[in-house]
């Protein structure tokens, strides 16, 4: 089986900070992790090519310290890495990065299984992999909480593709699908628990020795029109911190006093429940 | 692609620096210099009064657009019920079509469906496409995103809603691709507003949040159509349309069990635990100040009373209190009740993004430094465990409660 799972570098939102002042995000400082979707997603790579066999690819796009989240990928136990870097990749929106991470794909040659995370925490879209598979004409799972029974196609029975038999996590109960492959399936955190890197491994993973390419726009032969922001079809017009205030009245004197004169704002309030606060006691 | 800024005729105004949408210009020593952030959009040089920043970029051309129009909405249905998702954003339509002077479709797949027109005809859909197929009778990727392609190659409508659920999130990615244009994910705002960058032109205005909800971002799409967005169920608000007469367009599809690529084995409902909250009226929401499920159960007395839901934090939820179900935020439920009362909740920001759709908010808390009071129509500084207690004696009693 020839695996490859896609990985992003993603600044750690859940240590973002304000700044009081201004309001706007504080970057400095703010540490880079592995996406962590993206980190089931391995975990599951990992598993099928200990059953199956193969190899497992880990692919980024990114600027040149990304090759960190694919340093973690082979401690981990992938293969080897791909970091897409060119200038000409900055500022894409979702279209330009399935895009070039599509062309990647295509130039590593038959690929039997992509696993990617369900979505990423900078931007929570969730795009990324179906757009992906569309762009390889590929069938998809999304929200994939476990990998049933995967059959490699037999080169025996030509014109019988294998296919892979997962459980989707969705709103009101779970779907199990089989999906033909090759196909592209991306994970969610219930799907299983990520492994440690390996400590020999990632040493050797952050030495010139690791199996580390860096490919840019020429190498996987897009234009660079197509991609990056110019290939864009969305673009950021403007960022603000959201501003939620409200009247803020608080209301002061005893515990009574305060809860009374609470209703009676709710009861002379707009609300259809206004009627719930009548008669308000002495 | 480059950006200058030429140091002398800088008078650090700053205009520049609050345009970048990415933090690409930081001012030094009182002169606008451009960081490593910088994606050289171009943003900066128009609002530059002294032109001093230059760059080599070629304006991209903005392609005719003139034949798209209409705002559409993909109406979800999974055996043959409608998601509400597809009702709020026929809702929201309406709106926007209204400011573009344009009409609303909805787009119904299935198997059997067509008793579903009269409901999306109620909630503002002027036409509905009608797709009735046997092998589109469960949802499955490819042979939805097939119809829809086809559907919005061949009339070519101006915006496409898609809620985003776990089927619409499935969806609406692979049609964006397959049409070529830009989508934008979990929209909380949109409205239609004049591009100053295409002569006047009327364009969609995307507002979802981003950074872990931290900060929120406008999006909007200038180069392709149709400008695709999703929205989380409970965003938006549904409207009830008078005079119905919606036209139907019914179309038979061309599909191929051999295209589709996948099979559905077995879907096995699991029906979320407890109540739906974001139904609810009133909400009586808890976090951490409460004291474990006796507090909860209090919370749940005063609910009781006013007819709503209990809900809380995340914290409450890792805790094992109340179920994920119950959970308001980011990474929870979205809701919009006419009243959200907050017990020993700070209101951190996470929290907020799910509530604040909420008509009236009251914070409970005994820290009068907590956020949450700043997002309150009224708070009181106290301890719930006195407060709430005071509101059940005060609410029981009066004889008119229903
Ligand atoms: C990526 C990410 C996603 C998240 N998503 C969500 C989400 O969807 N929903 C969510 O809720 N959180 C979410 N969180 C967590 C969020 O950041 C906060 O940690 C959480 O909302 C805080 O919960 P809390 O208000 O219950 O607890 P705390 O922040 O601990 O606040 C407890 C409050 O209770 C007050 N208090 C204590 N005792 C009393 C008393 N006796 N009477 C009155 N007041 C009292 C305290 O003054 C304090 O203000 C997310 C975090 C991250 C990083
Ligand atoms: N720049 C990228 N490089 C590699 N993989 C990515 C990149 N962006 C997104 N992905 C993959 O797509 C998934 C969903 O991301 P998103 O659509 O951005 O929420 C992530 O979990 C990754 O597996």
């Amino acid at each position: 089986m020839k695996l490859v799972v896609l990985v992003k570098q993603v600044p750690n939102t859940t240590r973002v900070k304000l700044d009081p002042k201004t309001g706007n995000l504080i970057r400095e400082g703010l540490e880079s992790i592995v996406n962590p979707d993206d980190l089931h997603a391995l975990e599951a790579a990992l598993g099928i090519k200990e059953e199956t066999g193969g190899t497992v690819t880990a692919l980024s796009m990114g600027p040149p310290q990304a090759v960190d989240a694919l340093t973690q990928a082979i401690g981990m136990g992938a293969d080897k890495g791909i970091l897409l870097c060119d200038r000409a990749f900055a500022g894409a929106d979702t279209w330009a990065t399935s895009l070039t991470l599509s062309r990647a794909i295509r130039k590593l040659g038959e690929v039997d299984l992509i696993i990617c995370g369900h979505q990423a925490i900078d931007g929570d879209t969730a795009q990324i992999g179906p757009q992906v598979a569309d762009w390889l004409g590929l069938a998809q799972a999304t929200y994939v909480k476990e990998i049933e029974h995967l059959t490699p196609a037999d080169p025996d029975k030509p014109g019988k593709p294998g296919e892979i038999i997962v459980k989707r996590r969705l709103e009101n109960g779970v779907e199990r699908l089989a999906c033909q492959l090759p196909a592209l399936v991306t994970v969610i955190k219930e799907l299983n628990q990520p492994r440690y890197a390996h400590m020999e491994r990632l040493i050797t993973a952050c030495t010139d020795k690791a199996d580390i390419l860096v490919w840019n726009a020429a190498d996987i032969g897009v234009n660079t029109c197509d991609v990056g922001l110019e290939g864009s079809n969305t673009h950021v017009i403007k960022t603000f911190t959201p501003n939620f205030k409200r009247q803020k009245e608080i209301l002061e004197g005893s515990r009574q006093e305060v809860v009374a004169e609470l209703f009676d704002r709710l009861k002379k309030s707009d609300t259809t429940l206004s009627g719930k606060f009548q008669g308000r006691p002495s | 692609m480059t950006i200058w800024i030429d140091q002398d005729n800088c008078d650090g105004c700053k205009r520049c620096q609050r345009v970048c949408p990415y933090e690409g210009i930081a001012l030094m020593d009182g002169v606008a210099r451009v960081t490593d952030r910088c994606t050289s959009c171009g943003a900066c040089v128009e609002v530059c009064k002294n032109e001093a920043i230059t760059s080599d970029i070629t304006p991209r051309a903005v392609p005719d657009f003139s034949e798209h129009k209409g705002v559409w909405v993909f109406a979800e249905q999974t055996d043959g019920v409608l998601a509400d998702v597809g009702l709020e954003l026929l809702g929201k339509a309406r709106e926007l079509a209204r400011d573009l002077n344009e009409t609303v479709s909805a787009v119904l797949m299935g198997q059997d469906v067509a008793g579903l027109c009269d409901t999306l005809a109620v909630h503002g859909a002027d036409t509905i496409y009608l797709v009735q197929d046997p092998l589109l009778k469960e949802y499955r990727t490819i042979a939805h995103a097939n119809v829809m392609e086809t559907l919005v190659n061949n009339y070519k409508p101006s915006i496409l809603l898609i809620g985003a659920t776990a089927l619409g999130r499935d969806l609406a990615p692979r049609v964006s691709r397959r049409v070529g244009s830009g989508l934008t994910a979990d929209c909380t705002e949109l409205s239609i507003d004049v591009d100053e960058n295409t002569e006047g032109s009327k364009i969609l205005w995307q507002t979802r949040p981003a950074f872990g909800g931290n900060i929120m971002a406008t999006i909007a799409n200038r180069y392709s159509r149709p400008q695709m967005a999703t929205v989380r169920p409970g965003v938006m608000e549904k409207t009830i349309v008078e005079n119905v007469n919606a036209e139907i367009i019914r179309i038979s599809p061309t599909l191929n069990e051999g295209d589709i690529k996948t099979r559905i084995l077995e879907r096995v409902k699991e029906l979320p635990k407890g109540t739906d909250i974001t139904q609810a009226n009133v909400i009586v929401a808890g976090g951490r100040g409460i004291k474990g499920k006796e507090g909860f159960e209090m919370l749940g007395k005063l609910a009781a009373l006013l007819g709503g839901e209990l809900a809380c934090t995340r914290l409450i939820v890792e805790q094992g209190i109340m179920a994920q179900g119950s959970q308001v935020g980011q990474t929870g439920k979205t809701v919009r009740p006419e009243i959200y009362i907050a017990c020993g909740i700070s209101g951190a920001i996470q929290h907020r993004a799910g509530m604040m759709g909420s008509r009236y908010i009251i914070a409970i808390n005994t820290d009068p430094g907590a956020p949450i009071f700043d997002v309150a129509n009224w708070g009181i500084v106290g301890d719930v465990h006195e407060i709430v207690p005071e509101m059940i004696a005060q609410l029981s009693q009066k004889g008119s409660l229903s």
